[in-house]
């Protein structure tokens, strides 16, 4: 066999090199458009606001640093009790999800009131808007007096959101293990193992992966859905900066707790994106 | 028809393509043979231009496709590939997959599309089976229905990459059988096999490649009967039935 020289002393041929050159500056061009069209058309959306008619007056009212400085410190505080609520209400949402999801995919006859109750829950808490159970169940559940019932608003702002969101992550949760393929039941059951470890080891971690990007989308809807509870008197971020803007007429303070909310947001969505991209990495190769 | 120079192709410091020459007449049915790794799947995925190739020219026809400002799509509505995975859509019945390209995009109408979709599935015995969905067909069967979707859009060029390598031995002949039936109508094949009998039997030209490189190419009855080079016979002495 002819040896012919290996790749790295191999000379690009002439024609290679003008397609290496017309594919460099197609990459500097796609760039450039990129940049120019993104400049263009942000400019043009800050020109469009700050040219309308009321803008130095929305510029007072909304973005005033006196004013944000002045409400920061109130607001910080009483978005710990967003984070608090967001955190307990989430374990409670993944277990009670967690339970319905299951049940209704069980096939077991023996189960089946119990399927009944967990297909009413979920066809009852996704149909009534999640603002609508905040006051059901806010001054609903204290006025039936009943012994053993939580009075503290936080735990009624708790099981007013877990009964929504359970019933969103339970349907999530459920979507994720019908869709993995009946071969892997199979597969794990040849095994020897019981339905319960196939369902443990087998099933669930490749569902609640399937799954992960709806599942951390609801979770975002959550933290931010914690507002809600203003609604029954808990004091939030939210709540604190009307209290603020009601004392001042000024409305920075709700600019204030709005970064507040995107701030806690926007880890979740890059720490979804990460999930996402290691999964196919592992499970497709590429 | 196809003419392919000094191809080479390298993943980062792994040479897969080393310099190939190959040319390919209108009609001709070549067969590519060597070990995994040698270079043959690479070869044809750069044909239809999944791949970016480091050097070398690809021309098919008059055109040089290699050319970075041709459109990669409109020279792959003139080449048809088949994977070793047959990749049929699995939310589309057998007609769909058949007939969304010819539809999509030649514009046929779905009647024409339909009418000739059926003549297809009839002559690989599986117009009944056109309401099914891909995952209710065995391996062959899917096989069939992916080599009759490439042809439904009438390529000039069908390259087949290892399409009986996943599949139950019972039922490569039944997917061989096509292929000798597309040869035998005067498509032009380049395909990737390891099932010798029938790259001896039905093609016109085999090549063999090793490590990135063309070895010798001749007839099968060459390469089969009297291979020149040392590796070939090596090759051979291990994949041929004694």
């Amino acid at each position: 066999m002819t040896s012919t020289p290996p790749r790295a002393d191999r000379v690009l041929s002439a024609r290679q090199l003008e397609r290496n050159a017309y594919r460099i500056r197609q990459s500097r061009r796609r760039a450039t458009i990129a940049a120019v069209s993104t400049i263009v058309v942000l400019g043009l959306l800050v020109l469009v606001v700050v040219n309308a008619p009321g803008w130095e007056r929305v510029r007072l009212t909304y973005f005033d640093w006196g004013h944000a400085k002045e409400s920061f410190p109130k607001i910080l505080d009483a978005f710990w009790l967003n984070i608090r609520l967001f955190l307990t209400i989430e374990l409670f949402v993944l277990a009670v999800a967690l339970l319905i999801a299951v049940i209704r995919v069980i096939p077991s006859p023996a189960l089946m009131p119990l399927k009944i109750i967990a297909a009413l829950y979920t066809d009852v808490f996704r149909g009534i808007p999640t603002l609508l159970i905040v006051l059901l169940v806010g001054f609903g559940v204290p006025a039936l007096n009943l012994n053993g019932m939580p009075t503290s608003l936080f735990w009624l702002g708790v099981i007013a959101l877990t009964l929504s969101y359970g019933a969103y992550v339970a349907e999530v949760l459920r979507a994720g293990l019908l869709s993995i393929h009946p071969t892997q039941w199979a597969s794990g059951r040849a095994l020897g193992m019981s339905y319960r470890q196939t369902l443990r080891h087998i099933v669930l971690p490749q569902a609640v992966r399937r799954v992960s990007p709806p599942l951390i989308n609801d979770f975002v809807a959550l933290q931010k859905d914690t507002a809600l509870l203003s609604t029954i008197g808990l004091v939030e971020a939210l709540r604190a900066a009307q209290v603020y803007s009601a004392s001042t007429f000024n409305f920075t303070s709700l600019c204030v707790a709005a970064v507040f909310f995107i701030v806690v947001t926007i880890p979740l969505a890059r720490f979804t994106d990460w999930l996402t991209i290691r999964s196919l990495r592992r499970e497709n190769g590429i | 028809m196809l003419r392919i120079k000094d191809l080479t192709k390298a993943y980062g410091d792994h040479v897969v393509l080393d310099g190939i020459d190959l040319s390919v007449a209108r009609g001709e049915v070549v067969c590519l043979i060597g070990a995994s790794g040698s270079g043959k799947s690479t070869l044809l995925r750069c044909l239809d231009l999944l791949e970016i190739t480091d050097d070398g020219d690809i021309w098919l026809d008059d055109r040089e496709i290699t050319d970075p400002t041709v459109d990669p799509d409109e020279i792959r509505r003139s080449i048809g590939i088949v994977f070793q995975s047959y990749n049929l859509f699995p939310h589309l019945s057998v007609l769909d997959n058949v007939t969304i390209g010819p539809r999509r995009v030649l514009g046929q109408k779905r009647a024409e599309a339909e009418r000739r979709a059926h003549e297809l599935l009839d002559r690989i015995g599986l117009d009944g089976k056109s309401d099914a969905y891909p995952d209710a067909l065995s391996g062959g069967q899917q096989q069939r229905v992916a080599l009759i979707r490439a042809v439904a859009m009438q390529p000039k060029l069908l390259l087949l990459d290892e399409v009986t390598a996943a599949l139950d031995p019972m039922l490569v002949g039944d997917v061989l059988d096509v292929v000798r039936d597309l040869a035998a109508e005067g498509h032009t094949i380049v395909m990737a096999t390891h099932e010798m009998a029938f790259a001896r039997e039905s093609a016109d030209r085999i090549v063999f490649l090793a490590d990135g490189r063309i070895v010798e190419e001749g007839t099968p009855e060459q390469i089969f009967t009297a291979p020149r080079e040392a590796r070939t016979r090596e090759f051979l002495a291990r994949h041929l039935p004694a």
